[in-house]
């Protein structure tokens, strides 16, 4: 029976699967609109022709050029008998046939004694002589001649109109350049044009731009990448499923960690406020910031070596430990006074050398947004490292209670603090959505979602309290896993139009753009690189008693930086290719002038563009290539 | 002393490689623990030191249960518990020196340690520990241009560089030919006898234990089949230990 049913499957499989195919192709073909009509079309085939020709001639050099125009006469619509014209010998000449003609008709315009292979343009000049309407360009032949069908334009006149052609002859060549006096477009004080002499043929304007905007698009794919992988790297260990495994946590200690994440955050917060108003004091005086930029580090110096001895002895009694607690605190707020301090004196820095360093200005400028960069993130850092230090001091607390308190004491606090944990943890959470969605009821804003997350929060105590045994590790991975993969799906050219709204179009959206995009794609690479690694040597690292940074920096670290080199290059080679079209999204680089020239139809001009497109991107990835295979 | 009392590990797809597991060992003895492949070998040694999490049981040493220490707690046990690996498990790029190091980590400031700061008593200590494994000429290659026994001796030196109380070494000579064994072997017991180091060691030679153990342990599919001087494995244990079909060499 089955065996029957198998043979008919067998016999109709590859009939059903053309006719599906067939259906697939049909309805793809309607939808992709395919029309073969549009192409066959004679219009567009003499514009695809004429683009063709342009992009197959960039430009980049520009010829200054020799106008010469030879005219005939020709009468729209036929009137009097014209004179003909008068020519010499071996003059060029040309002629009209029919010599009038009714306005729109097609005429022949017939070329003699032109220089070989000449390329100009005919024009009709009604007889104001004021306007010239372009034609048909034409090519002459080997000996000079053409004959050309056009049609005119339909503009009767009563008097003869002119037919005129144009030659625009280039004056010198890359080998014999000359130089030509040419009229500029600014006046002397008579009122008459100033004359320059310049170079034909010379560089041209297109390919100067090129050269500054495809500097701009490698630095753009340079800071991007650096950026990245400045944030990537320490983001792959947290979407590294070996590494996150292991961490795991118990309720108590979970809870206590949660509810003092926000006293840490507005804790470094306060510290940062209370810092920045201490630096203010000092930076009056450039003297006082330099020497509190000597002094205070010295001293943090001292301060860290004596509260971090370079032997861990084990127990040590309490009062040295409460002084060694103390002064690492101590030492920690006064790093944040010298990073107050350091930002200052590089703004100040900055805008005090960059008048007097002409065309090295640009290093003061970096100088100068270094110090603000600074000092724009000193307050999240410190609000970071509180947090951690706030985490750290919950989970001793919890160590603590862990040796000192009998299991069912421990079980009976863990699980309403779970509860006020969970409350506190959606509370905070909500705040981010009320303020996306503009809500202002405490109600829908802290009480709901408290009370939900306290009730999430008591059922996953209750739930996982047997075993007390949490994988924060894994849900850790599993989130940043879904943000990377969110990110890393929104192509940079969609998101540098989010970037260009905030920081306005140009390259520095782009940069931002790419830099996002290469975060989310290299933390994803890296961390399968972590992920592949060998467990030996981190199972003897481990035994040894190190902790998981310990672990990390010397056995997991050391395997994966030739593969980390390797994909940083792959990455920086990606960017370079994406910044160049990022410009299309607002993004800057030079894919902001190929748009450009492609609007304006100077597809010469785009030509160029792309010409160093191509060479930047071909380069790149020969470079980069060479470059993984010398390392790994 | 270390007293293991019924050691039970299960793993995540419900393989149970130890079953009920106890036995104690004296300080400072050399205790061999023998068995087929997949008998718990492994399991048992990695179960001491916490790199397995054990199902039930206790693992009291020195008074304290290790099994139930939390993970700051278990770092200073840990760090006076050296390990030695059946494939050395030497970090490949690092030199040797630094691995040898890393035997130090649980004794370094963990956040000194972490932008390769050492304190110059720990590294005047990493060498003369490569001394006592005669490698301290090559303190500055990086590990993988070492032969296996030579990596083996890094490893050794790496457990010492612990102050170890006690060695745990799984299979430490399985990858070696027979006399680099006995020189990897000899440190093992020199080790064992200067230093009064406590060794849990298996192995798959019966010669080696007869050589080297004051005692064995046998385990057969995760149970406790035999425990006493190598001397009493007879023809019969010997069945008993590897199963019917198996046949004495060596
Ligand atoms: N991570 C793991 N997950 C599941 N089962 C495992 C795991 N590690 C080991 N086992 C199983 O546990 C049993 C004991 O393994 P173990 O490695 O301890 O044996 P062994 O005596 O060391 O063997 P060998 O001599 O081959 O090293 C085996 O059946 C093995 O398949
Ligand atoms: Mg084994």
């Amino acid at each position: 029976m089955s065996g029957e049913r198998r043979s008919l499957w067998r016999i109709l499989r590859v009939p059903l699967l053309v006719v599906l195919a067939v259906v697939v192709y049909s309805y793809t073909f309607q939808e992709a609109d395919v029309n073969l009509d549009e192409i066959r079309s004679e219009t567009r085939q003499t514009q695809l022709v004429r683009v063709l020709r342009a992009l197959a001639r960039p430009e980049v050099l520009t010829y200054e050029r020799i106008e010469t125009p030879t005219d005939a006469a020709l009468a729209l619509p036929c009137g009097p008998a014209l004179p003909a014209a008068e020519y010499g010998p071996d003059e060029r000449q040309i002629a009209v046939e029919p010599s009038c003609a009714e306005p729109g008709a097609e005429i022949t315009v017939t070329g003699t004694n032109f220089s070989p292979n000449a390329r100009g343009q005919i024009y009709q000049v009604p007889s104001s002589g004021e306007i010239e309407l372009r034609l048909e360009e034409f090519i002459a032949d080997e000996n000079g001649d053409f004959v050309v069908v056009v049609d005119t334009r339909e503009r009767p006149e009563d008097v003869p109109q002119t037919i005129r052609v144009i030659t625009r002859e280039p004056i010198g060549s890359v080998f014999s350049p000359e130089y030509v006096e040419v009229e500029t477009d600014d006046l002397d004080e008579d009122g008459n044009a100033i004359v320059a002499t310049v170079r034909s043929p010379r560089i041209s304007e297109a390919a100067y731009n090129t050269w500054d905007r495809i500097t701009e698009t490698v630095m753009m794919a340079f800071l991007a990448t650096s950026v990245g992988v400045l944030v990537a790297v320490p983001f792959s260990f947290l979407a590294a499923r070996n590494i996150m495994r292991e961490v795991t946590t118990t309720v108590l200690r979970l809870s206590l960690q949660i509810l003092v994440l926000p006293v840490g955050m507005v804790a470094g917060i306060i510290a940062a406020r209370w810092m920045q108003d201490v630096s203010l004091l000092l930076t009056d005086s450039v003297g006082l910031v330099v020497g509190g930029l000597i002094v205070i580090p010295v001293a943090i110096f001292f301060a860290i070596r004596r509260a971090f001895p370079p032997i861990d002895e084990g127990l040590v009694p309490r009062g040295e430990r409460a002084i060694r607690v103390s002064l690492a605190g101590v030492a920690a707020v006064a790093s944040i006074l010298v990073l107050f301090l350091l930002a200052d004196l590089l703004t100040d820095l900055g805008a005090w050398a960059a008048p007097s360093l002409a065309r090295l200005a640009f290093i003061a400028n970096f100088v100068e947004t270094l110090g603000d960069i600074l000092a724009a993130i000193i307050t999240v850092i410190t609000a970071l490292i509180t947090t951690g230090v706030a985490i750290q001091l919950a989970g001793r607390l919890a160590a603590v209670l862990r040796q000192s308190l009998p299991g069912g004491v421990r079980k009976a606090i863990a699980v309403p603090l779970a509860g006020l944990a969970g409350g506190v943890l959606a509370a905070i959470l909500a705040q981010g959505v009320a303020w996306l969605y503009q809500l202002n009821d405490p109600v829908t804003t802290i009480w709901i979602p408290g009370a939900v997350g306290a009730v999430i929060g008591l059922a996953l105590a209750i739930r996982s309290l047997r075993k007390d045994d949490i994988g924060v590790g894994l849900s850790l991975y599993y989130v940043s896993r879904t943000i990377f993969n969110a990110l890393r799906s929104i192509e940079p050219l969609i998101m540098v139009i989010v970037f260009a709204v905030w920081v306005g179009l140009g390259p520095f959206a782009g940069s931002l753009a790419l830099a996002t995009h290469t975060i989310a794609a290299l933390a994803k690479l890296y961390s399968e690189q972590v992920e592949s690694i060998l467990p030996g040597p981190v199972e003897a690292v481990k035994a040894s008693g190190a902790t998981r940074l310990q672990t990390i920096a010397y056995a997991v670290l050391p395997q994966v930086i030739p593969p980390y080199i390797s994909f940083t290059l792959y990455r920086w080679d990606i960017n370079v290719r994406m910044s160049t079209i990022i410009g299309f999204g607002g993004g800057g680089g030079i894919g902001f002038l190929l748009q450009q020239n492609i609007r304006l139809l100077n597809y010469q001009a785009a030509s160029v563009n792309m010409l160093a497109i191509a060479i930047v991107v071909a380069s790149m990835d020969y470079l980069s290539a060479r470059i993984r295979e010398r390392i790994v | 002393m270390l007293k293991i009392e019924h050691l039970t590990k299960v793993y995540d797809n419900g393989t149970v490689a130890l079953k009920d597991v106890s036995f104690e060992v004296p300080d400072g003895e050399f205790l061999a623990v023998i068995g087929l492949s997949g008998s718990g070998k492994s399991t048992l040694l990695r179960c001491i030191n916490r790199l397995i999490e054990p199902t039930e049981g206790r693992i009291l040493w020195n008074g304290v249960d290790i099994a139930s220490l939390s993970q700051e707690e278990l770092r200073p046990v840990r760090r006076r518990i050296g390990m030695v690996f059946q494939h050395f498990n030497l970090v490949h790029r690092s030199k040797v020196l630094t691995n040898v190091l890393q035997g130090s980590l649980g004794y370094v400031n963990p956040v000194r340690s972490v932008f390769n700061r050492f304190p110059q008593e720990a590294i005047d200590k990493a060498f003369a520990q490569l001394e006592r494994v005669g490698l301290e000429e090559k303190a500055t290659s990086r590990a993988d241009a070492l032969s296996g026994g030579q990596q083996q001796r890094v490893g050794v030196a790496r457990a010492l560089m612990q102050d170890p109380e006690m060695i745990l070494a799984d299979e430490p000579v399985a990858s070696l030919d027979p006399v680099l064994a006995h020189s990897i072997m000899q440190y093992l017991e020199q080790i064992n006898q200067e230093d009064e180091v406590t060794v849990l060691c298996s192995l798959h030679f019966l010669d080696l234990v007869h050589r080297y153990a004051d005692r064995a342990i046998a385990l057969n599919d995760g149970v406790l089949v035999f425990e006493g001087p190598p001397q009493e494995i007879d023809d019969d244990k010997f069945r008993e230990i590897y199963g019917k079909e198996a046949e004495r060499v060596g």
